[in-house]
């Protein structure tokens, strides 16, 4: 006896463009990798651990190379130092790739704002989604993990995210 | 009292305002040696250099300080002397190895040049950083761009030229780091590898530095609080504990008894949380993913009650000078209990797993050795050095908030190795509840802050209630709490080891300038010198025992 959608739609068709069906597909397997440096990767250890559990979005299967992974967590402060080695990581990546920005830091500098902070990572690499927090809750990743499987279904498929233009700081 | 050295250095030595021994710098030296082999100091608590630039009665523009510890390790004394126009002293690394990397740390942020020190080269600022910005006259929000990383082939090829090794051609260079899973984050080990053993090994440091001592600068004393969260992340209100209790110790203020006892209750639990992740983390380093959630999920309770208590999960901002923030809420001790209980079950379950596990044993045993001496002499703290078998914990050594009347025992080691810094710690949580067992029966009625209106805040009802409250919370919080010039520095046992901070006030609300001792930054400059010669997996173990923290390392 079939079950599921067999069941509900037995010797029927579904009809849909390629591009929706494999954004369907990609948004519940998510590879992210994780940039994290400093508090915000200690919440994202919660966000992957029982509690709040990431792999309930599909998005678990953590990469430590950024070659296998399609979405970049920044997660924790981001000094002058460490800019050219994200910058490297990011250009390792391949497209489609997107990226959430986590907690104040990586959004804006918090409140490092000295001599040692970026002062925000959009001026090195682009951002797709942004994280209020300091550090941000457990939930609020998730939500942003939510945000760029919203992005990923609006966005045509065959776009080529790599003929985006832009320019950061540290771009010749 | 340092006898010999007051014996030698009779006619030399003075003591200034705030008790520290003022010689002159070409005496340096040779007073520490002296302090070394005569009256016991072998411990350096850490070194700093002061600018004072806007302080126009100091005849010199910057001086050094030493912090110093003797055998006992109970007392600390502090040495300090003025560096000349030609900003330059003796190195005092070849007595000290941890000498070597905070000499590094004073050349980079004030400029000030070591003679005959081995290695003098920017640790926490960028390869392409100009000036040196701890110095008064540097702007605080003058960034600078970093484009490239450092290749650290400088260092490389005369370390491994000293270790006979001239050709690199059998060699293979390998970064562990700084973007690396096991370097937890931004810690950067450079390797030269032979098949797989480490030949030489270079860590290099400073991913995370932001500026934490240049920013307390440029704030009130209780707005500091929140920074100090985020230097070890993993116990935010230990450190909070830490700052306040330097401050304090300048302001000569006794805290409330039931302040002191919750500083206990909470600072042990942070201790255990802290020591969860620790230990969490080098399992899965090993393999041993189960053990990470039987430890990691019991620091979700903890989570839970420390948000009901102060509104956040990790950074905590609990403290403030004279005391903290509110009392402790309706059920606390509901809570608490339920969060032991997790934590006990999640303890006991990873030993009933390792304990006996002859894999576990074969991989951390005997492996990354630090002796006693060495460990002294690097300035380790904390269950880093009690895993070698020195008997030393603050606690214990110089008790504060009565832990004299607490019944616990120090957990230590006798070898050294990864697998005695993993038990230390597995045995420092079960003490930690014992401490707050006992703390929390013998817990007093009474105010959670001194009574002292010029340092805590009225209570709210004053506050809505009469002008004068009213104007004591206004001028409290836009003005801030006023402390006394001095220069002090005061320590608590972290959860890392001695975390002490050294403060130079001015009278006006904002430090003049804040030091921490950071326990990580000694144990990081161990670390080279503990993997070299071992296996590059054993590596990863090595860093993880030592419980390297980003934040408080760099800071």
């Amino acid at each position: 006896m079939a079950v599921g959608a067999e069941a509900i739609f037995g010797d029927s068709v579904i009809t849909s463009t390629l591009e929706s069906a494999l954004s369907w597909a990609r948004e519940s397997s998510m590879w992210p990798y994780v940039f994290g440096t400093a508090c915000c990767a200690i919440e994202f250890m919660s966000v992957a651990s029982s509690k709040y559990d990431i792999s309930r979005f599909g998005a678990e299967v953590v990469r430590f190379s950024p070659r296998q992974a399609d979405l970049l967590i920044v997660a924790g402060t981001i000094s002058y130092k460490q800019a050219p080695i994200l910058k490297k990581i990011y250009d390792q990546m391949c497209e489609p790739k997107w990226v959430i920005s986590a907690g104040a830091c990586a959004c804006s500098g918090g409140f490092y704002d000295n001599y040692t902070t970026l002062q925000g990572i959009d001026a090195i690499i682009p951002v797709d989604v942004y994280v209020a927090g300091c550090p941000p809750r457990p939930e609020a990743f998730l939500d942003a993990l939510l945000a760029i499987q919203k992005i990923q279904a609006d966005e045509p498929l065959l776009l080529d995210r790599a003929k985006r233009v832009f320019k950061g700081r540290l771009d010749a | 009292m340092p006898k010999a050295f007051f014996e030698r250095f009779e006619k030399e030595v003075s003591i200034d305002a705030y008790g520290a021994y003022k010689l002159d710098a070409s005496l340096i030296l040779q007073a520490l040696h002296v302090l070394y082999q005569n009256d016991g100091y072998t411990f350096l608590v850490d070194m700093t250099a002061i600018d004072y630039l806007h302080q126009p009665s100091a005849l010199r523009r910057f001086a050094i300080v030493y912090l110093l510890r003797d055998r006992l390790f109970s007392s600390v004394i502090t040495l300090k002397i003025d560096v000349d126009e030609t900003l330059a002293v003796d190195s005092i690394a070849s007595l000290f190895k941890s000498a070597n990397w905070a000499e590094r740390e004073i050349w980079d942020q004030y400029g000030i040049h070591f003679k005959n020190h081995p290695n003098l080269k920017r640790i926490l600022n960028h390869k392409e950083f100009i000036g040196h910005p701890l110095r008064k006259d540097y702007p605080i929000t003058q960034g600078q761009l970093c484009h490239k990383s450092d290749d650290l082939m400088d260092e490389m090829t005369p370390r491994l030229k000293r270790k006979g090794i001239e050709s690199h051609d059998a060699l293979m260079f390998l970064n562990l780091g700084p973007a690396h899973p096991a370097s937890h984050g931004t810690i950067r080990t450079f390797v030269a590898l032979e098949a797989e053993m480490i030949r030489c090994a270079i860590s290099e440091i400073g991913y995370l530095h932001r500026g934490f001592e240049k920013s307390c600068e440029n704030h009130t004393y209780n707005q500091i609080i929140p920074y100090t969260d985020r230097l070890n992340y993993c116990s935010a209100i230990l450190n909070n504990i830490a700052f306040a209790h330097a401050v304090e110790g300048i302001l000569g203020i006794e805290l409330p008894d039931r302040a002191q006892f919750i500083r206990v209750i909470i600072g042990e639990l942070s201790r255990m949380i802290d020591h969860l992740v620790c230990l969490a983390a080098i399992l899965v380093d090993m393999g041993a993913l189960t053990n990470y959630w039987y430890l990691y999920n019991p620091r979700e309770n903890v989570y839970d009650l420390l948000s009901k208590l102060t509104g956040a999960r990790l950074t905590n901002s609990y403290m403030r000078i004279g005391g903290m923030s509110h009392d402790l809420y309706e059920g606390f001790e509901h809570d608490l209990h339920v969060c032991l209980k997790a934590i006990d079950t999640g303890v006991g379950d990873t030993l009933t797993l390792i304990e006996h596990n002859r894999i576990f044993h074969d991989r951390t045993q005997n492996v990354g050795i630090i002796s006693q001496e060495e460990a002294i002499n690097r300035s380790l703290s904390g269950p880093n050095l009690r895993a070698c078998g020195v008997a030393y914990d603050l606690r214990v050594n110089a008790p504060y908030y009565h832990y004299e009347s607490f019944d616990f025992d120090m957990a230590l080691g006798s070898v050294g190795d990864v697998y005695d810094r993993i038990m230390v710690r597995f045995e420092e949580i079960r003490q930690s509840k014992r401490i707050i067992e006992q703390a929390m029966k013998r817990l007093p009625k009474g105010a959670v802050c001194v009574a002292d209106r010029s340092i805590s805040l009225p209570p709210k009802h004053e506050v809505y209630g009469n002008i004068e409250g009213l104007m004591n919370q206004f001028k409290l919080v836009f003005e801030g709490v006023k402390v006394p010039p001095c220069e002090a520095y005061r320590a608590i046992e972290g959860a890392n080891g001695e975390l002490g901070f050294f403060i130079v006030s001015d009278g006006s609300p904002k430090p003049y300038k804040v030091k921490v001792r950071p326990p990580c930054f000694y144990a990081m400059a161990a670390y080279p010198s503990i993997i070299e010669g071992g296996m590059i997996a054993d590596a990863v173990l090595s860093l993880g025992s030592l419980n390297i923290i980003a934040g408080e390392l760099d800071r």
